[in-house]
């Protein structure tokens, strides 16, 4: 039960920070800290009781092992969040040339 | 081979990398593969359509151990085939309108495979049978279509499109946390296996919970209000395709479809629930049109008028929920049914027909404000011919196919017993032909306001050939309200919705 | 911009070499133990990455390179979907079915088409993670002329 509460206070610190700071890459940092937190929050689901790492050895024979299927969705939703964090940041690059500033009230030009 | 439904997904994924690789040494390779590629989709996409043809796939060939189904599967039935064919249909109208209007950018080979790895996320999403296959096709479509919103790098152009990616990074997130949530409660994340276990089960605030976070998650991405702040901003910036595509069909795809197949197919219709999906799309209508009428930027005002069709949509969608959890009237929840289902695929045409005049218009003008245009009727026939066609469609003017679709989300309210939803739509529909009354009339009517230096004449041929194509079909797709018609397209689509037992019989009987 | 000093330089030399082959152990082994494709090729573009920013990039000539590595990326994922789309020929006739035999439990040469699989994602991620970091290197040199 605490591991869950864990996850949730990863998740109120990315939060926290997508909100109140201003400067561009810190709210891409904290949009990909609140996406860690449930890649954790995946993983922590498939726990079984004294269960091991999900790798078969013929060895040895009735083993319990935790449910592999989460760690899946999690490996390829962390190559989601690389292809999501690499294009925020090519955008942010860009926008710096444009607007001369990481400020994000600076740069306002839509309106209406 | 003996299934035509991973077509869908292999052709334009093979196409956009191969544009990647043989662009760099062929000259205008991609200019001639993507309309063709995208041409052979839709025909296929047609005979389906026509021929009813509903099947299942088992990607990988795992068979279900012990009555369990274990692969990842692809399903396509009548709901599905209504959505593949206008993605098609309006990719290659918006994909051949771009031969000319993308030659003034540089690199050309980035836009084409983009627009094609697009089309093919869309495909899976709405092929998607499993839930976290949909999550990942889902991305796939939303980045590239990040990537094409920034595609000309001026200041504006980036600025929504950085808007455009926090918002919907953060929904990616919740839709997320969402499947983690189902996979917690049922162990499987086959559409079909969870609607059987969720229906042998009490319904808890763990399901309410769930549904609530999907709600958030789905209708950021389908543009409803309160979630609609990167609407605006993404699709008046976009090339004019572009918006075409991203107004036309992301939104649908990946908004409004996910959001009937789950609540209709996965969970237990719920009234609390169904009220709330009819209260935002109300609001989305209303406050859409109000917030529309001030706008000066042609692209803005197209942008607002979509949040308010997409309202209608769901409103309708609404309705249709609320009576079958009342378990009521049935004939009256397939009416509203088939009205959205009919909105949807109009609105997909006769919005892509205005956002790609409103591209031709700037081609020549360079400019977006209707304050400084006037008087195109004379110089730019043809724009101002199918323009003319849209405007009445969109405020519902028979015999356009506008007016049909609103008729039957109107008749549907009233005879649900619901007035007020009922006024209220006649009363949007009224804005809506005031607004686009004023569009007409500054933009085309007028008198010349731009400089007299500037020569205008009409715009070159493939533009003029897609915008033709989807004047006529605002017309030809009226005929989908006479009843015949209707039972071969819509009625296989609403008995797919209204009956989950065919739907999981489908995945898991054959 | 101008490299590290000499002593980063030669240790860089050293371990790049060393990276590069745990890289590609972790990519073959991937039926095996934890890892495969993505991870795999993550190390790689590790590697390449250190030689870089340890050498500065006046030392390389950055176009070209980016080029190749785009070049790559596209042919090698291009190469996953015809070996998926290749099990729609041969034996069971699905699309991304598992066709070729497979071995014993624990071989390196088992689980059949597998390996295939890992072998040229690894490729595709690292020629891709190295691109992105091109393509935003050469940018900002761009922005400093």
């Amino acid at each position: 039960m605490i591991v869950f509460i864990l996850c949730f206070i990863l998740f109120l610190v990315g939060l926290y920070g997508l909100i109140t700071r201003r400067n561009l890459i810190k709210i891409v940092i904290s949009l990909s800290i609140m996406e860690f937190s449930v890649f954790l929050f995946l993983v922590l689901i498939g726990y079984i009781d004294a269960g091991v790492a999900p790798i078969v050895d013929l060895s040895l024979s009735d083993q319990i092992y935790v449910d592999p299927l989460p760690q899946a969705m999690v490996l390829t939703a962390i190559v989601i969040g690389l292809a999501t964090t690499a294009m925020l940041l090519a955008i942010a690059i860009r926008l710096y040339r444009k607007y001369k500033t990481f400020d994000i009230r600076e740069i306002n030009q839509l309106r209406g | 081979m003996n299934s035509l439904i991973p077509i869908f997904i292999i052709v334009p994924l093979a196409t956009a990398f191969l544009i990647m690789i043989l662009g760099k040494f062929i000259q205008g390779f991609q200019k001639t593969i993507t309309p063709l590629i995208l041409l052979f989709l839709t025909v296929l996409s047609f005979y389906c359509l026509l021929n009813n043809y509903s099947d299942s796939y088992a990607v990988g060939g795992w068979e279900p151990v012990k009555n369990i189904p274990i692969a990842i599967y692809l399903v396509m039935d009548g709901f599905s085939i209504l959505l593949l064919t206008i993605i098609s249909l309006i990719g290659f109208l918006a994909s051949f309108y771009s031969i000319s209007y993308i030659s003034k950018f540089t690199s050309e080979n980035n836009f084409y495979a983009l627009l094609c790895l697009m089309i093919a996320g869309m495909n899976g999403v709405v092929l998607s049978g499993d839930l976290f296959n949909l999550f990942v096709f889902l991305e796939i479509s939303v980045i590239s279509s990040y990537a094409l919103v920034a595609f000309g790098t001026e200041k504006e152009e980036l600025e929504a499109s950085f808007k455009y990616q926090v918002l919907g990074g953060i929904a990616s997130f919740i839709i997320l946390f969402a499947i983690g949530l189902i996979y917690w409660r049922t162990k499987t994340l086959n559409i079909a296996d969870v609607s059987t276990l969720l229906s042998s089960q009490q319904a808890n605030i763990f399901d309410i919970f769930v549904q609530i976070l999907l709600i958030s998650g789905f209708g950021l991405k389908a543009a409803m209000m309160p979630f609609h702040a990167w609407l605006p901003d993404a699709h008046s910036s976009a090339p004019s395709p572009i918006s075409a595509m991203l107004s036309g069909v992301l939104i649908k795809a990946v908004g409004i479809y996910v959001i009937i197949r789950l609540f209709f197919n996965m969970f237990i219709a719920s009234e609390e629930i169904a009220i709330l999906i009819t209260t935002l799309g109300t609001i989305s209508m209303v406050i859409g049109v109000l917030l529309a009428i001030g706008q000066w930027d042609i692209k803005r005002l197209l942008a607002y008028h979509s949040i308010s069709q997409m309202g209608y949509v769901v409103l309708s969608i609404g309705i249709g929920l609320i009576l079958m959890a009342r378990g009521t009237r049935p004939a009256v929840a397939v009416l509203a049914i088939a009205g959205g289902l009919f909105h949807m695929v109009n609105h997909a045409v006769f919005k892509g027909l205005l956002f790609l005049n409103a591209g031709a218009i700037e081609h020549r003008i360079h400019t977006r404000n209707l304050k400084e245009m006037g008087g195109l009727s004379k110089d730019m026939p043809a724009t101002s011919a199918t323009s003319f066609v849209a405007s009445m469609s969109i405020s519902g003017i028979p015999p356009f196919n506008g007016f049909f679709s609103k008729l039957i989300i109107i008749i549907a309210a009233i005879q649900a017993k619901f007035y007020l939803l009922a006024f209220l739509a006649v009363v949007v529909s009224i804005i809506t032909l005031a607004s686009f009354m004023k569009f007409q009339r500054y933009a085309f009517f007028n008198k010349k306001e731009y400089s007299k230096t500037l020569k205008i004449k009409e715009v070159p041929f493939p533009m003029i050939f897609s915008m033709a194509i989807m004047g006529i079909l605002c017309l030809a797709f009226s005929l989908l309200a006479f009843p015949g018609v209707r039972e071969q397209i819509l009625g296989p689509a609403i008995d797919v919705l209204m009956k989950t037992g065919e739907y999981t019989q489908t995945i898991i009987g054959m | 911009m101008k490299g590290m000093s000499i002593i980063v330089k030669k240790v860089t030399q050293l371990i790049s070499g060393i990276i590069f082959m745990y890289g590609i152990y972790i990519i073959t082994h991937g039926h095996l133990t934890p890892g495969g494709g993505f991870a795999g090729g993550a190390i790689i573009a590790g590697a390449y990455i250190l030689l870089i920013l340890a050498f500065g990039s006046d030392a390389v000539n950055l176009r070209s390179k980016e080029k190749g590595s785009s070049l790559i990326e596209s042919l090698a994922i291009f190469i996953v979907l015809l070996l998926a789309v290749f099990a729609l020929f041969m034996g069971a006739k699905i699309f991304f079915a598992n066709y070729l035999p497979k071995g014993q439990l624990g071989e390196i040469i088992s689980a059949g088409a597998i390996p295939l699989y890992n072998i040229f994602i690894g490729i595709e991620v690292a020629a891709a993670i190295i691109t992105i970091f091109l393509a935003l290197v050469i940018f900002k040199e761009e922005a400093k002329k």
